[in-house]
């Protein structure tokens, strides 16, 4: 077996590794490696040819591959190196990766610090048990995506759509640009999950119907799919008898949700939050096993690209740090709780000698609010709906003002009086 | 005459009500927060623009296809016809990201570039 070593490895080559790999570079260690199971870096933002990407960090709008690039330029200026079309299959607590390519055959990594950033994976029809046949002609989302962008295959011509997500509504403009038909998308909400700007541009435009407070309850064919079932809801999202209606169709797509891909983290003991999948994670994106970080979608689902760049330089700049001083002194930790109308918080815990960037999301929409982050400091917001991440960076200054051993974040909505104020 | 447009510029959505005259011209326009929102909600009543994605076949890279775009934004209704257009285009690699495929795409001003190296 080929031995290796590193000072910093990175699992996974999409935004968040590369964005990872460039800051714990710049740490100063000799060797940065990532480790990526597909052919070329960039993970998915590779097959999301749509533009849209950039907006914050770029200030301009970028394609998914451009953004890519960007990063990918960067990396190869530097002496990064990269294993392309390799496996991990085990990660030790002692930060031992065990991975396998058709080059080196099976390889063990010894790594100073650790960063995952493996990203998600999509729910499938499993996951909402739609009754029906199993026919061929189901596919989630993001898988006829890359068929369509990157391999050049129309997954079928006649499609509906389960889920307003993004990425659905992306596919939804796809199908049609390529000659296909999109018959409907069905939304178990009574909004739209995606951004208003994808509803507009890639429903609207095309004359797509959008049915809300409705769902998919049986798949009908035997060997393709050849029509499916979609039924309005209830307030508890149980059909309601009579509002049946049958839409005949050969492809089903599901846009129904991402699933953090934590297989390995959870083998090498990551303690995991049930609220966001991920990893439970410090001030510097550490998680309970000491040199392995996290960051990008395989901590929480992001909406924005940017985010997890931002995010990924974070836990690499920590990571790299922990690499060349090996192990970091465990100040005081303080809590971080989710308060009124917070669905999650991350990071989970924090020191007190850093400034601290919090990424969060509401359960609820709302107007006219404050994010109040533990009395630290109060963010006034228009609107907040849970489809739109929120970050607020509180700085050393401000956590001198902490006293007990945790802090909460949560949502204050404003009398009228205040909202004029 | 009257027509709602909701906003794209930024995450608010704000419902922009047009009042139409005769003519289709706008008589007035409320319910934008910001002057971005006027600006957007005129122009896509009078000529709503997109930035047009796509791919072409490609020859040579690691991959068939090879993603494309409009460096500007190009006439709504020319989307179809655009894809269309390209439908038959192949190109050879090596590519370059930001290489000019076709000047003047359709004649609208913008071109297509490629959006990746191949």
């Amino acid at each position: 077996m080929k031995v290796l070593t590193a000072d910093t490895a990175v699992i996974g080559g999409g935004p968040a590794g590369l964005a990872a790999a460039l800051t714990a570079k710049k740490q100063g260690a000799d060797k940065v490696l990532i480790i990526e199971r597909n052919n070329e870096l960039g993970g998915i933002l590779q097959q999301c040819i749509h533009h849209g990407f950039g907006l914050h960090r770029f200030k301009q709008e970028l394609s998914g591959p451009e953004y890519a690039q960007r990063f990918i330029d960067m990396v190869k200026k530097t002496d990064i190196e990269v294993l392309l079309e390799t496996m991990v299959s085990e990660l030790t607590p002692e930060r031992k990766i065990y991975a396998v390519n058709s080059r080196n055959g099976m390889m063990e990594i010894s790594a100073k610090a650790v960063v995952l950033a493996m990203g998600c994976r999509e729910r499938t029809r499993g996951a909402l048990r739609i009754p029906g046949t199993r026919p061929a002609g189901v596919f989630s989302a993001g898988t006829a995506q890359r068929f369509m962008n990157i391999d050049g295959y129309i997954p079928g011509k006649k499609a509906v759509i389960l889920g307003s997500g993004d990425i659905g509504l992306i596919m939804a403009r796809r199908f049609t640009l390529e000659g296909a038909r999109v018959e409907a998308v069905v939304e178990v909400l009574p909004y739209a999950a995606g951004l208003t700007r994808n509803v507009v541009q890639c429903l609207e435009d095309f004359h797509i119907p959008l049915y809300l407070r409705s769902t998919v309850i049986e798949v009908h064919g035997e060997d393709r799919v050849e029509g499916v079932t979609i039924a309005e809801v209830d307030e508890a999202w149980n059909p309601i008898a009579g509002t049946e209606r049958y839409i005949e169709c050969d492809t089903l797509l599901l846009s129904v949700g991402l699933i953090p891909e934590n297989e390995l983290s959870t083998q090498a003991g990551v303690a995991v939050d049930p609220v966001t999948n991920g990893p439970i994670v410090n001030e510097s994106l550490m998680t309970n096993i000491p040199g392995v970080f996290a960051c990008g979608n395989v901590l929480h689902v992001h909406d924005l690209v940017d985010n997890v760049s931002k995010e990924a330089e974070r836990a690499g700049r920590f990571a790299g740090r922990y690499a060349l001083e090996q192990g970091e002194d465990w100040k005081k930790r303080v809590k971080v709780i989710a308060g009124e109308n917070i669905r999650y918080v991350v990071p989970h815990e924090i020191g007190l000698d850093e400034p601290v960037e919090f990424f969060m999301r509401v359960q609820r929409p709302d107007e006219n609010v404050v994010i109040d982050v533990g009395g630290l400091r109060s963010v006034r917001q228009r609107s907040i709906r849970p489809s739109e991440m929120l970050n607020i960076t509180v700085t050393p200054e401000m956590l001198k003002n902490v006293t007990g051993d945790s802090i909460t974040v949560q949502v204050v909505t404003l009398k009228e009086a205040e909202v004029r104020a | 005459m009257h027509k709602t447009i909701i906003c794209t510029v930024c995450p608010l959505s704000c419902n922009v009500f047009l009042e139409l005259g005769d003519n289709d011209e706008i008589v007035s326009l409320t319910g934008n927060r910001c002057p971005r929102g006027k600006a957007y909600a005129a122009k896509e009543h009078t000529a709503p623009e997109r930035t047009l994605t796509t791919t072409v076949k490609a020859r040579g890279g690691i991959h068939p296809l090879l993603p494309v775009r409009t460096d500007k934004p190009i006439p709504k209704e020319m989307l179809l016809e655009a894809v269309q257009a390209v439908s038959d285009l192949e190109v050879e690699g090596p590519i370059r990201m930001g290489q000019v495929l076709i000047e003047d795409f359709l004649g609208t001003g913008s071109n297509l570039v490629a959006s990746r190296d191949l």
